[in-house]
């Protein structure tokens, strides 16, 4: 991605790939993705659902595969080691120590019958050979950082006893409580009320600058991209289809999938009753992918090739983008 | 413009176990005019799909009138208000849970026909087959599949004509794009608005979206823990918002374009009340700006400040 | 990772799986049945005639089975004795379906007092220790066939109620149950056209379930000696016979067993493998 910093990319993943095997064939539901994260850099994973925007970062850190059936492939290199070719216990290890993940859903991501405090000391007392009561020192200070009040006594409530953006809050101390390198956020406000949300991110990015963390955000909200992210991955039907920087993205995407999105969306500077240029048909059946690019059947710029032949990443310089008939660099999209 | 639907001191009360109930709609006075998208936000536990339910009198509310299209109908019981349903109709927000998925497109659609007497059959069919063809549904192809055949975008189409079959003259739509994929949700609500031009309808649009609802709206009402903050048309409420809590709602969206720069909410910090024990007076009052003394001892009366703009606030932002 | 090639054997791999579970089941139990509506013209010796000279005797090939305590052939028993118990298991938890199907049903759908009344019910019959009802009734009422399923079938109530108002609950607070609402359906138009049709295939699978249940359960009346009466056979009825020659004669109560056991079995899977094929969102399988 963006200018590479000495020692290299934190993160490195080299054509990820994810395929269920399902009675209709094999789903791929990531096809062959790669991209760096430098330190203390956010990276932007936008995508609708099934785009295997969240199947690829959980694949990432082994939480998909073994009993679920899938069959995962390609190489993810994190400060140089490969997590792919650790044991069980090796990953553990890692994803306690390097990686802290926050997911849509605090309440199924909490466990319901554990003391708060205990669930973020938990972590701290494993990886970080806390004993007991520094860690239950720790989850209290942590609880303050996050903006949870009364940390003292919320620290010995239960998940329940909160409401939906405390419990958040919660996740995000237990997610940073190890002082992870990587944040991995999976969709952490969709669930959560417009103003509330607003809350989460800003703690969530000053949590990231504060701690120098590199963060994979991922959404289907481009709104919350667009604020957040240094730079942006957009996955459709299971691959990478554009990555630049934010900026880039929003100002002159050359993909025309991602340009399509952009002006699909109600804007509040439109006046109301506006028209929406709307996208038609839908995202294709990932079990059923035909030979050419998964986009065009939806696509005003497609050519004959298109439907033949599938377009791979394209490198220009940092920006890349998975098209036969990319739009000129620099055109602007919208307003 | 006449109003449609008048809504009067609306209340809906639930019963949440241990003997306590939920105030979900609180003293709420709205109107609909005939032919206009009012568009109502709120976020989780403002009351906006409660209020949605309760005036079409699932369940009846608790207390208030609602007035549609000349029927009392917190009045009406069993026939009579099943007479009027017919012109009252909803459209859900996840559209695949409100398809029952064993019967087939066509029955689905032809439902209502059935329920309210259309015998028929080829009346039916002719019936059936014009409303999916508005809707963008090819008849041939969907006539004898059942819903999970479709992705979440074509069963909202399926939704939306069994909601036009009747030729209804209000549509409630329950956030019916907030389940639809980002590249689906355009396509629904330009064709809600095509529907809307075709058949004549009136539309109560709900969401929490503010962008989506000022695509579509007319005029805009916002909710927050079950009372009304401020009703005004579509363009002043967003170009000037009034209530402090719409001004906050505004600012937390995040724009899709990295160079408009974060809107600052003013909020005070923390989370919003439970709607089980929401505060005295204004129930904003606890993350709101502005708030005094006042605004914990005196409930603020929805008050018209201009022509047009009703807010409910003792120091609105405007006038 | 050799993506495509794996394709291919996924595929393959489960269809053959899911046909030879759904084959042996369906087979065993269509044996059964059939054996038992046909017993009458299968030439089988009369399943009440004793011999008593040739009792407690191995499968041979003149009694491919064997004889019980009383020389009565085996095989023709058992046969005969299908009858008996597929007809018990069949009518005792469609009776209880009937009934319990309707109580639960319209508790699960119309909610408040209704829902308090049948709960109450449900857990009144429930508190009644089953065996203890189901003897009361055999022996107030006498032992017959009929007596037997109707006892049982009263049992399966509480049961039957519990899941068809379990899966009408999940089911009414569905969106499509206000759309029929809004479009101004009757309640009975929405039970029949709209929850019935939801709730149905969950109360056939329990009810293969149930008819497993059931045959056991006559077998335990049996072996208390209030099943089905003498000389009629029945499987519960001829374990409760052989027990009494188990150490000279083990066939004569472990043939009925095996029988019982791969019958329940099979039902069992086979409940289970309907539930997964109603469901229309996986029958596409």
């Amino acid at each position: 991605m963006s200018g590479a910093v000495s020692g290299g990319p934190l993160l490195s993943v080299r054509d990820a790939r994810v395929g269920f095997g399902t009675v209709r064939g094999l789903l791929r539901a990531v096809d062959g993705v790669s991209f760096d994260l430098q330190a203390g850099r956010t990276l932007g994973v936008v995508g609708e659902s099934g785009s295997g925007k969240s199947v690829l970062v959980r694949s990432l850190i082994g939480l998909v595969g073994g009993g679920s059936g899938a069959v995962v492939g390609g190489q993810v290199l994190l400060e140089g080691q490969d997590l792919r070719g650790l044991s069980a216990a090796g990953l553990r290890e890692v994803l306690g120590r390097d990686i802290g993940i926050v997911f849509q859903d605090p309440m199924t991501s909490l466990n319901p019958v554990m003391k708060i405090g205990r669930q973020i000391g938990e972590g701290l007392q494993l990886n970080r050979g806390l004993d007991g009561a520094a860690a239950a020192r720790r989850a209290v200070e942590l609880l303050a950082e996050v903006g949870i009040p009364e940390p003292e006594r919320r620290a010995v409530q239960y998940p329940h006893e909160l409401s939906g953006g405390m419990r958040q809050r919660v996740a995000i101390a237990i997610a940073i409580a190890c002082e992870p390198k990587l944040l991995i956020a999976d969709e952490p406000t969709t669930a959560l009320d417009v103003t509330v949300q607003r809350q989460i991110l800003d703690l969530l990015q000053r949590e990231q600058r504060q701690r120098g963390m590199a963060m994979i955000l991922i959404t289907h909200d481009l709104g919350v991209a667009a604020g957040r992210a240094d730079d942006i991955m957009v996955m459709y039907a299971g691959r990478a289809v554009e990555m630049a920087t934010t900026r880039e993205i929003f100002r002159g995407p050359r993909m025309p999938y991602t340009e399509a999105l952009l002006r699909s969306l109600p804007r509040l500077s439109d006046v109301a009753h506006t028209r929406l240029s709307a996208i038609p048909g839908r995202p294709p059946d990932l079990a059923r992918r035909g030979m050419g690019c998964a986009f065009a059947p939806r696509c005003t710029y497609r050519s004959d090739r298109c439907e033949t032949e599938e377009p791979a990443l394209t490198r220009d310089g940092a920006r890349g983008f998975a098209c036969f008939n990319p739009l000129a660099a620099g055109s602007r999209v919208v307003a | 413009m006449t109003d449609l639907l008048r809504i009067t001191d609306l209340n809906v009360e639930y019963p949440v176990g241990g003997g306590r109930h939920v105030h979900a709609v609180s003293d709420v006075t709205l109107a609909v005019r005939h032919g206009e998208t009012l568009g109502l936000v709120g976020e989780s536990g403002s009351g906006k799909s409660s209020l949605a339910r309760a005036l079409l009198q699932l369940p009846p509310p608790q207390r208030g009138s609602v007035l549609f299209d000349g029927n009392e109908l917190t009045q009406m019981r069993g026939e009579a208000l099943r007479a009027v349903r017919p012109r009252l109709q909803m459209i859900f927000q996840d559209p695949i849970a409100s398809l029952n998925p064993r019967r087939r497109v066509a029955e689905i659609v032809a439902e209502p026909l059935i329920v309210s007497g259309v015998r028929d059959p080829a009346e039916r069919t002719r019936r059936v087959r014009a409303v999916m063809e508005a809707v963008g549904l090819d008849p041939d192809v969907v006539w004898a599949r059942r819903p999970h055949e479709f992705s979440g975008g074509q069963c909202q189409r399926i939704a939306i004509a069994r909601a036009l079959v009747l030729e209804p003259k209000l549509i409630v739509c329950d956030e019916p794009v907030s389940a639809l994929d980002v590249s689906i949700r355009a396509q629904i609500l330009n064709l809600l608005e095509d529907m809307k031009a075709r058949f004549g309808l009136t539309l109560l649009f709900i969401a929490h979206d503010l962008a989506v609802v000022k695509s579509v709206s007319d005029r805009v009402a916002v909710m927050y823990l079950g009372k009304l903050c401020e009703v005004a048309d579509s363009a002043s409420l967003f170009a000037t918002p009034a209530h402090p809590y719409t001004a906050a709602l505004m600012a937390a969206i995040p724009e899709p374009d990295p160079d408009v720069p974060l809107g600052d909410t003013k909020l005070k910090p923390g989370d919003p009340p439970s709607p089980l024990d929401p505060p005295s007076g204004c129930r904003f009052r606890t993350r709101c700006p502005h708030a005094v003394d006042r605004c914990a001892a005196e409930v603020p009366p929805l008050r018209e400040i201009a022509a047009g703009r009703e807010v409910a606030c003792h120091f609105p932002l405007i006038g | 990772m050799s993506a495509s090639a794996a394709e291919p054997t996924v595929g393959v791999r489960r269809r053959r799986h899911l046909s030879w579970a759904l084959a042996l089941p369906l087979g065993w139990v269509l044996l059964v049945a059939i054996l038992a509506i046909t017993a009458d013209w299968l030439g089988l010796p009369d399943p009440a005639a004793q011999e008593l000279i040739q009792r407690r005797k191995p499968p041979s090939t003149e009694y491919l089975l064997g004889t019980d305590n009383l020389g009565r052939d085996m095989l023709s028993r058992i046969i005969y004795g299908a009858r008996t118990s597929l007809i018990v298991g069949i009518c005792a938890p469609f009776l209880g379906f009937l009934i319990g199907g309707a109580i639960g049903i319209s508790a699960g759908y119309f909610r408040g007092k209704i829902d308090l009344l049948a709960v109450g019910f449900i857990d009144v019959l429930l508190a009644f220790p089953a065996l203890v009802l189901a003897l009361t009734f055999t022996a107030y009422l006498g032992q017959s066939l009929f007596n037997v399923t109707l006892a049982l079938g009263i049992l399966s109530i509480p049961a039957a109620a519990r899941v068809s108002r379990a899966n009408t609950l999940a089911w009414a607070n569905r969106d499509f149950v206000l759309a029929a609402r809004t479009i101004g359906a009757s309640n009975w138009r929405i039970l029949t056209r709209e929850i019935l049709p939801n709730v149905l295939p969950a109360m056939f699978a329990f009810w293969l379930v149930a008819i497993s249940v059931i045959i056991v359960a006559e077998g335990a009346l049996s072996f208390l000696g209030l099943g089905i009466p003498a000389p009629q056979p029945s499987w519960g009825g001829m374990i409760a016979d052989g027990r009494e020659a188990l150490d000279v004669a083990p066939h004569t109560a472990l043939i009925p067993a095996a029988v019982m056991f791969l019958t329940v079995l099979s039902l069992n899977f086979l409940g289970d493998m309907v539930r997964n094929l109603v469901d229309p969102r996986r029958s596409a399988l």
